[in-house]
């Protein structure tokens, strides 16, 4: 059944996207001929260089052998080189989403560097900054390990034969249509959905074939149960493309340029935008990575999911009660009142599934806590679900109307969800990166462990230094903000709160570049394993391990 | 109990509908009534679509990423009113497709900065905000000066404005252009035609150049920010519902 050869037959459908292919390249050179903005124009040119690119990938599939990276396992011949390449990416974009956080961070600090160029200013780069590491970054992962997982807890090999490389390259397309729009001053200004309307067009269709991936591959699986970590998974992908679509709607101002004008106005368009911006919080980077969770926990622990009941009712509540909490952004504004207490009532509520979710994950480790002293990716692992039981535990305090009226607007918010971002999406992502790239390079073992030990502490000193730095400087200005003098006057002007942060903003700097160093580690360790090298080193708590020869695994 | 999850999850198609389900209620129940209830925007005096310049402008402080660091969102806490003047109606941003409510205050809330500083003192701000506040953090934006303002595609801006709800006549669509450039001459006949659509409408050289520049649109949209609703003649109690 999954045989060589029925991965390389050549279908019908196959004919039918070679020409869909063939019709987007016309209509890229279309938008560039006809193009009202430059933008549009560099956008037109890359699709049509994706859509040639993708024509002769095609041909050349055609007449390639087999594909080389294909190995089979329990007879199931894997889709492994679409994972591969989405490990590479999520280092790739990683560094560059890291990178983009210290400069901006560095900016804040020092607004010098903002260079007086309409491309370097904070206000167009902070974009970059988030959608690289939300979207390129976090993004990567969750198509690798959802290729992955859904994969071997089927034990089917992926869905299409082109489709999952149309989603791969599909995904990497928008990436770098959004991020150079940002930088040529395109954007939506909505926070988190930035890419204009053709873009977002884009990422629809590639979506939904996503969609049919992961959904075709769960079709024609092996195993009757569909696994924990594929809920999730599915959840994820079916409520994103529910937010984008609503969240993106807009009227282009001509089909040939960038600018749109939402659907919504005022009061709607704030709600609509953060029912998806908290959203985009609760299923990308919280109910996908729960699906790495649920999976490279046990895997790494070598031990079962704690508790099956309580995978049950966390998935559920979850989903159920997340969608409700964005009016938690709108706290005091023009939404009405009732909105906001809503959205304060089920975020506290939301407390408890994340609670049940984060004991689910930590007492997978019963029986195996010993390894925590010996297994970097493990305790990489497990801190991961430390910091999202912290910051979930933060959210719904800050979610308190009395909270927020201090906390909103505020650092406090930055930190808080850098607490989530670097504490739960980054190192979850680490160690599941760590976890893949020696299996499917088929080496028997990391480069270096020490690597992976000393990543993780380089790391978490820098979390600590951000996240402090951040809930010091956001309660100060909070408190600046709202102090009053004897006299009944204001006592500080904005200027003097903002003088205030300076050496708050140095110290977030110098957190988010060791954070930085700590990444930089890992794509060194990962590509000295990816080339087949072992360190002999000791391990802290483990005898020496015998140099194994590399070969050996080629 | 006869209800096993197991069939939840031996079932891929009945897993992702409920999913489906069980993920829509809240949006339903927050978003939905919003666009029908009418508590949900305030009756005021004073509100209008923006003026060409005024709308140029604000789609330059959206390609800039200004809502990144500005609010435009008064809170009715004591020392918001204070610092900033009326708390923020839902009837002031009755017109902006998107909203520019912001969410970081990394500098001030402008949602009534309309009117508190000189032209004079915007342009030496945009262009070196420290010349004018030692202490800013904020990034300059010489460009905008020396950027020609691109006016060509003006009315199709107001139509695709019209297409999603804004109230723009088909005279103000046709004089769109006029529109655009009278307001940056003072004192002439374009200029109180513009007056006449666009009432309480700035009409100033913002930028003291001749030249029609992204900077006049960008402090011609600052300098309307939160004036349009008349206070002295609000009453919130009207809205009580």
């Amino acid at each position: 059944m999954n045989s060589a050869s029925e991965v390389k037959a050549t279908s019908p459908l196959t004919y039918g996207l070679g020409l869909i292919l063939a019709a987007g390249g016309l209509m890229g050179l279309f938008l560039v001929a006809n193009a009202r903005d430059g933008a549009i124009a560099l956008h037109g040119y890359l699709f049509v260089a994706f859509c040639t690119l993708g024509v002769f990938w095609m041909i050349k599939r055609h007449y390639d052998g087999a594909d080389p990276i294909a190995r089979e396992e329990g007879g199931v011949l894997y889709n492994d080189g679409v994972v591969r390449a989405g490990c590479i990416a999520s280092l790739f974009w990683g560094i560059v989403g890291f990178l983009a956080g210290l400069v901006i961070a560095l900016q804040l600090a020092y607004p010098a560097l903002n260079l007086d160029l309409p491309w370097t200013n904070f206000g167009r780069l902070r974009p970059v900054h988030t959608s690289a590491v939300i979207f390129a970054f976090g993004g990567n992962v969750l198509l690798a390990t959802s290729f992955h997982v859904v994969q071997r807890t089927c034990k089917a090999r992926l869905a299409g034969d082109w489709a999952p490389w149309f989603v791969f390259w599909g995904y990497q397309l928008f990436i770098v249509m959004a991020a150079s729009g940002y930088v040529l001053g395109v954007t939506q200004s909505k926070e988190y959905a930035e890419p204009e309307w053709y873009v977002d067009l884009w990422l629809t269709i590639v979506w939904v074939v996503y969609l049919l991936v992961f959904l075709g591959t769960l079709m024609k699986r092996r195993e009757p149960h569909i696994y924990v970590a594929n809920w999730f998974y599915l959840a994820f992908i079916v409520t994103i493309a529910m937010l984008h679509i609503v969240n993106n709607l807009a009227l282009p101002v001509s089909l040939t340029g960038a600018k749109s004008y939402q659907l919504f106005a005022g009061v709607q368009d704030a709600l609509t935008q953060w029912w998806y911006g908290h959203n985009a919080v609760g299923f990308f980077l919280t109910a996908g990575f729960l699906g790495i969770m649920y999976y490279f926990v046990p895997k790494q622990a070598n031990r079962p999911v704690y508790s099956y009941r309580l995978s049950i009712v966390h998935f559920w509540s979850l989903i159920f009660l997340y969608i409700w909490a964005g009016p938690h952004h709108l706290h005091y504004t023009a939404l009405p009142d009732w909105a906001q207490t809503l959205g304060m009532t089920f975020s506290i509520m939301l407390w408890m599934p994340s609670w049940g979710g984060m004991i689910n994950g930590l007492m997978t480790l019963s029986g195996a806590w010993d390894k925590l002293r010996t297994d970097p990716v493990l305790r990489m692992l497990a801190v991961s679900v430390a910091f999202y039981g912290m910051s979930t535990f933060e959210g719904p305090v800050m979610s308190i109307k009395a909270v927020n009226s201090l906390s909103h607007y505020t650092d406090w918010t930055v930190g808080h969800v850098h607490s989530g971002a670097l504490g739960w999406v980054g190192f979850v992502s680490f160690g599941a990166i760590y976890y893949l790239v020696p299996k499917l390079w088929h080496r028997t073992r990391l480069y270096s462990v020490n690597l992976v030990s000393l990543h993780f502490w380089v790391a978490t000193i820098g979390i600590v230094l951000y996240i402090t730095a951040m809930w010091v400087s956001g309660i100060l200005q909070g408190l600046m903000w709202r102090a009053y003098d004897s006299l009944g006057f204001l006592e500080f002007s904005f200027v003097e709160t903002v003088e205030a942060m300076h050496p708050f903003y140095v110290i977030r700097a110098l957190g988010g570049a060791l954070y930085l160093l700590g990444a930089l580690i890992m794509v060194y360790n990962c590509w000295r394993t990816i080339r087949g090298d072992l360190k002999e080193e000791k391990v802290a708590g483990l005898p020496a391990a015998a140099p194994q020869p590399a070969a050996a695994a080629q | 109990m006869a209800f096993k999850h197991a069939v939840i999850e031996k079932n891929s198609i009945l897993l992702l509908v409920l999913t489906l389900l069980v993920v829509s209620v809240g949006g339903l129940v927050e978003i939905a009534p919003l666009f029908y209830l009418e508590s949900t925007i305030e009756k005021v005096k004073g509100m209008r679509p923006y003026s060409p310049l005024e709308l140029v402008g604000r789609n330059i402080y959206i390609r800039e990423g200004c809502y990144n660091c500005h609010s435009q969102m008064v809170r009715p806490l004591r020392d918001e009113q204070e610092r900033y003047g009326h708390y923020s109606l839902a009837a002031e941003s009755m017109y902006d497709h998107p909203f520019q409510w912001g969410s970081k205050r990394t500098g001030p809330d402008l949602a009534r900065v309309g009117g508190r500083y000189s032209d004079d003192w915007h342009v030496a701000h945009m262009n070196d905000p420290r010349s004018v506040v030692p202490e800013s953090i904020m990034p300059g934006y010489p460009f905008l000066a020396e950027t020609t303002l691109d006016v060509r595609f003006i009315a199709d801006h107001l139509r695709a404005n019209r297409g999603v709800g804004v109230p723009y006549s088909d005279e103000m669509i046709e004089a769109a252009e006029a529109d655009l450039l009278a307001q940056v001459t003072p004192d002439t006949d374009a200029a109180d035609a513009l007056l006449e659509r666009y009432p309480g409408a700035k009409v100033a050289n913002f930028d003291g150049n001749p030249e029609l520049t992204e900077l006049d649109a960008m402090i011609a949209y600052l300098q309307m920010l939160g004036t349009l609703v008349d206070f002295e003649t609000y009453e919130p109690e009207a809205n009580y519902r």
